[in-house]
């Protein structure tokens, strides 16, 4: 086990532990806490003395949810056009792409989860504020139908600050496009678990995110149909503390439950194999 | 009917006026006034035309959002005898924001659905601007079930600048609400028209959009997000004309615009002036494009109706592969 061998590498001589150069530390956005680099990653980017959540990119998720080896990204080759002819937008999305990759704003991957097929999709927030336009919609419908054709259960994890304006109400309709591919899905009883990170706002939470046979999030995310700043606006006074959150979601009936990241693919597992009729992974039953 | 709230129909404003001024002189005095009230009239009309044919897109919203127009109610007053309001979402509380019931089309029973604004302050307060809560959403939801209950078709009518943004909103489960009825009319074994008359704002219009036939009054607007939210988003000024006119233009939400992007099925024709002129007239089109679309869809069985439905939304959207 890791502490095992952990204790078998010689000691860093003192001089070298003060010579840590600045980069290797971390500090928490939240609490102000400061740490190495390490330390965070370890703790899957969850702030070791406050529990808050950093975000973490897409494939981040992938790794954490899906067993090691196993992950296979899907329909990597579909790209966001410009249909609309939007100012600055292709320009745009080449630098969301130099930046956060060509996955879009949507990376869909196949992997094994405890050993059981599934298909993932995760949002990406670097890419665009995770903005859903026809490439994100397009992606999903494609998870859904391969879902469909194998059977495999559907997991979608958000991060988005909702539609993707620049393409227009083509990005509106993803909204209907991916609902009506879920419910497919439900017709078919193969298993949709939605998971809502950090931001879920605006045409995504009012569709895909909010479709799940499970719906989970997790803890301190922003979670509404609105984003904040709309409703403060509307009501010219500040918004109630801890408003829109994970919890406040979940006290108000709107979630089934607020999973710590590291219990994220334990939970999501457990469940899939309730919903499909599965026994309980190796090394469960006790807990 | 004048209608002096929008800028640029002050010239007609101007000239009705003149025509008025004419007949009330020609009342009083007994005068033959025909020959000079003729000009007058055929300028009216044609400056009518000229200013609704070159409307900008951003004049288009103002159209769309205009009080004068018809309303949810006033359709169904004008297309539609019979009608029966049904209220109330049987969870939480009734919203006014949206009104449905039973109604006849050409003597058919369906289930009529619509957001529906007011035209005087109390009423625009009341109706919350036509921006539903949660509960219109699962109001609306509620009667298309039943609609398919009774295999009865749901004709929607959407109207809104969007889903209200609000504590209580939220609280109730907004996105839920909308996601809901996304989902359940993508598999509503009744056929779904639903018409744009007025603005189509966003998920708040959506929710009440997923249908076989999706239709837009020529001078609707239909959008992704309200044109002032994207300029103040992109370029920091939702407020100057300016940008508004950018905005509106760069979207894409006229009708024109949406049936070329192939997300509606048919433009339904306003008369001169738009649809505030001539209640009487759109309120005919647009019963005459109703009957001739639920004439078609009737025809199909409630599985390949749905499979049509899904499939038509599933091709949605524009990439590179
Ligand atoms: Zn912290």
């Amino acid at each position: 086990m890791a502490w095992f061998r952990k204790e078998k590498k010689p000691r860093q001589p003192r001089r070298e532990k003060l010579e840590i150069p600045a980069d290797v530390w971390e500090k928490c956005e939240a609490c102000g806490h400061t740490d190495i680099r390490e330390k965070f990653v370890r703790n899957l980017n969850v702030c070791p003395s406050c529990d808050h959540h950093r975000r973490i990119r897409a494939g981040e998720y992938a790794a954490i949810l899906l067993d090691d080896g196993t992950i296979e990204e899907l329909e990597e080759s579909l790209r966001s056009t410009d249909p609309l002819g939007f100012p600055e937008y292709p320009a745009r999305l080449k630098k969301a792409a130099k930046n956060a990759g060509d996955a879009d704003a949507l990376l869909a991957v196949g992997g094994m989860m405890d050993g059981a097929p599934v298909n993932l999709g995760v949002m990406d927030f670097a890419f665009m504020g995770g903005s859903m336009g026809s490439v994100v919609g397009e992606k999903i419908a494609r998870l859904g139908q391969r879902s469909l054709e194998r059977k495999y259960p559907l997991i979608i994890v958000s991060a988005s600050g909702g539609a993707r304006m620049q393409e227009g109400v083509l990005s509106l309709m993803q909204m209907a496009k991916v609902s009506a591919m879920l419910a497919q899905l439900a017709e078919r009883r193969i298993p949709y678990v939605s998971i809502l990170t950090n931001p879920t706002t605006g045409g995504v939470s009012a569709s895909y995110a909010m479709l799940g046979d499970a719906i989970i999030a997790e803890p301190g995310a922003v979670i509404g149909f609105a984003g904040p700043r709309v409703i403060k606006q509307t009501l010219g006074q500040d918004l109630p503390e801890g408003f829109q959150t994970s919890e406040f979601l979940l006290d108000h009936g709107m979630l089934d439950t607020v999973v710590h990241r590291k219990e994220l693919k334990k939970t999501v597992s457990q469940l899939l194999r309730h919903m499909s009729g599965k026994p309980a992974a190796a090394g469960w039953t006790s807990t | 009917m004048t209608t002096a709230s929008l800028e640029f129909e002050k010239p007609l404003v101007e000239l009705e006026k003149q025509i008025e001024e004419l007949k009330r002189l020609a009342g009083d005095r007994q005068l033959d006034v025909a020959s000079e009230l003729a000009p007058l009239e055929k300028k009216l009309i044609e400056l009518r035309d000229e200013i609704y044919r070159n409307l900008s897109p951003w004049q288009r919203v103002l159209v769309a959002r205009s009080n004068k127009r018809p309303f949810t109610l006033d359709y169904l007053r004008l297309a539609f005898t019979d009608f029966v309001e049904l209220h109330g979402d049987r969870l939480y509380r009734e919203d006014p924001a949206i009104v449905g019931g039973w109604a006849r089309l050409d003597g058919d029973s369906v289930m009529v659905i619509g957001h529906q604004r007011g035209r005087d302050t109390k009423e625009i307060v009341r109706r919350n601007f036509g921006m539903p809560h949660p509960e219109g959403y699962r109001k609306a939801l509620r009667l298309m079930k039943l609609a398919e209950k009774f295999h009865v078709p749901v004709l929607t009518f959407i109207d809104t600048m969007g889903a209200w943004a609000g504590l209580g909103a939220e609280e109730r489960g907004q996105s839920e609400a909308i996601a809901h009825n996304l989902f359940e009319m993508s598999r509503l074994k009744v056929p779904i028209l639903a018409t744009v008359i007025g603005e189509g704002g966003s998920g708040g219009a959506l929710g009440l959009g997923v249908a076989d036939r999706v239709m837009m009054l020529e001078n609707s607007v239909y959008s992704v997000i309200s044109v002032e939210g994207c300029a103040a988003i992109l370029w920091k000024d939702g407020k100057s004309p300016e940008m508004r006119e950018k905005a509106a233009s760069a979207l894409k939400i006229t009708a024109a615009d949406l049936y070329e992007l192939r997300v509606i099925d048919e433009i339904v024709p306003e008369p001169p002036g738009g649809a505030h002129a001539d209640y009487e007239t759109v309120a005919a089109s647009l019963k005459e494009a109703l009957v001739r679309h639920l004439d078609e869809l009737s025809r199909l069985k409630p599985d390949k109706l749905v499979r049509r439905r899904r499939e038509k939304f599933l091709r949605m959207g524009q990439y590179l592969e």
